[in-house]
């Protein structure tokens, strides 16, 4: 029980994927419009990312080293295509917000990274946990920017209104220049945290910048993780 | 052929892909520190996801739709992406070493870029044709170099600016990258 418990805290809190690994910032810029939108895609990866790694921590001792990834990536394309298939029928009004996105979350870099990191190497009830703990921090992450993007771009939150009716909302915030606004006063309040952690001789390492210099790509940056989680195993 | 201009011009510039569709991105901002490096991205992505969406809709066309199993089209176009960008690096490797100089080094980031699945997903879902398919991923591509090379020479000038140490790297960047969004904003009157 406690390694579960261990893992939702270090997926939502130690190694938040969106304010700490920086992961999946394609997502995370596209579809946090407003807060619902933002809970329903970090949701639907969390189901997503918790089927993959259960189902690659079960196949592990299966599946060869040399063809590890393309596996990886086909087992986590059925289950983004499943998915798709029940948003479809039980939840069309979020499909249809979602779009293009859905089937985006194949090439998300949060969740092959957690299936080379930790899902390949770890037993079953661990990787479970990890994912759905992985995938809580992210619908945190999600939401969280929703929320600033609507608040400021609309003035409501969940659809209700917040802000006083003399509130004129800066409309900017919902389009697409304000989710690069947002995450940059993110990276800016991550970037100040990180200094301050310096000065007093924390450990900062751990804090990402995402897609830095040597994370060019996804790809790259699954590696990265990957080289991560063997040193902390 | 007026039409093929129209979806060519409004996926290069009014829906450009790093700047409104957000597809890309980790490319975009890691690659664009300097302009040769990120022209030589952008020319591997115009490559590669020109003859992605041309192979992702012959067999969409050929394959999924005469079989009925249109439903794989995500897992069917992942694992053609990938095959084919390993391919192209050998391709390149064996027969054009001065393209694969120049390439080389890009090519396998492009495989889980969410670009070149975004583009074929996209073709498949507005019902285009081979045709169309090709010269819409080859336009999309466009935009991504136009709008990566401008980053870059944006980025240049940067490094003689003084920043708040707050807002040095990604900070700036991407409020660099929001005021480019805005100035596409203003291609959407266009079409």
């Amino acid at each position: 029980m406690n390694t579960a418990l261990e893992r939702l805290w270090n997926g939502m809190v130690k190694e938040n994927p969106t304010f700490v690994l920086m992961l999946g910032m394609c997502p995370t810029l596209a579809v946090t419009t407003s807060a619902m939108n933002g809970i329903g895609m970090g949701l639907t990866t969390m189901v997503i990312l918790a089927l993959s790694n259960l189902m690659i921590s079960m196949l592990r001792k299966i599946i060869p080293d040399e063809v590890r990834v393309p596996a990886f990536i086909v087992v986590v394309a059925s289950f983004v295509t499943i998915v798709q298939f029940l948003l479809e029928a039980y939840i069309p009004s979020l499909n249809d917000s979602l779009g293009l996105y859905i089937p985006l979350i194949v090439v998300n870099c949060i969740i092959l990274g957690r299936a080379e990191a930790y899902a390949s190497k770890n037993p079953i009830g661990a990787s479970l946990f990890d994912g759905i703990g992985m995938g809580l921090g992210f619908t945190i992450g999600l939401t969280f920017i929703g929320v600033i993007r609507e608040l400021i771009g609309v003035g409501t939150v969940f659809g209700f209104q917040v802000m006083p009716e003399a509130y004129e909302p800066v409309s900017i915030f919902v389009m697409a220049p304000g989710a690069f606004f947002v995450l940059a006063l993110l990276t800016a309040v991550q970037n100040r945290v990180k200094m301050s952690w310096e000065k007093k001789g924390k450990d900062a390492s751990r804090i990402q910048s995402g897609c830095s210099a040597d994370c060019a790509s996804c790809a790259s940056g699954c590696k990265g993780m990957a080289g991560q989680g063997g040193t902390e195993a | 052929m007026k039409e093929l201009l129209l979806i060519a011009i409004g996926s290069a510039l009014v829906n450009n892909v790093v700047l409104s569709q957000f597809l890309g991105i980790c490319a975009f901002l890691g690659v664009s520190k300097k302009i040769d490096t990120a022209a030589g991205m952008g020319g591997a992505v115009v490559f590669v996801i020109t003859l992605a969406s041309f192979v992702a809709s012959i067999l969409y066309e050929f394959l999924l739709v005469p079989t009925h199993t249109e439903y794989l089209q995500t897992i069917v176009f992942i694992l053609v992406i990938a095959c084919l960008v390993q391919f192209v690096e050998m391709f390149l490797k064996k027969t054009m070493k001065g393209l694969y100089e120049a390439l080389g080094v890009y090519l396998p980031l492009i495989t889980t870029n969410c670009a070149v699945l975004g583009v074929a997903l996209t073709n498949v879902q507005s019902g285009y044709g081979i045709l169309t398919s090709t010269m819409n991923g080859f336009a999309v591509a466009v935009g991504f170099l136009i709008s990566i090379v401008l980053m870059a020479g944006i980025r240049g000038k940067l490094e003689y600016s003084d920043i708040p140490q707050t807002l040095q790297g990604f900070p700036i960047v991407l409020v660099t990258a929001g005021l480019m969004a805005i100035a596409f904003c203003g291609f959407s009157g266009m079409i």
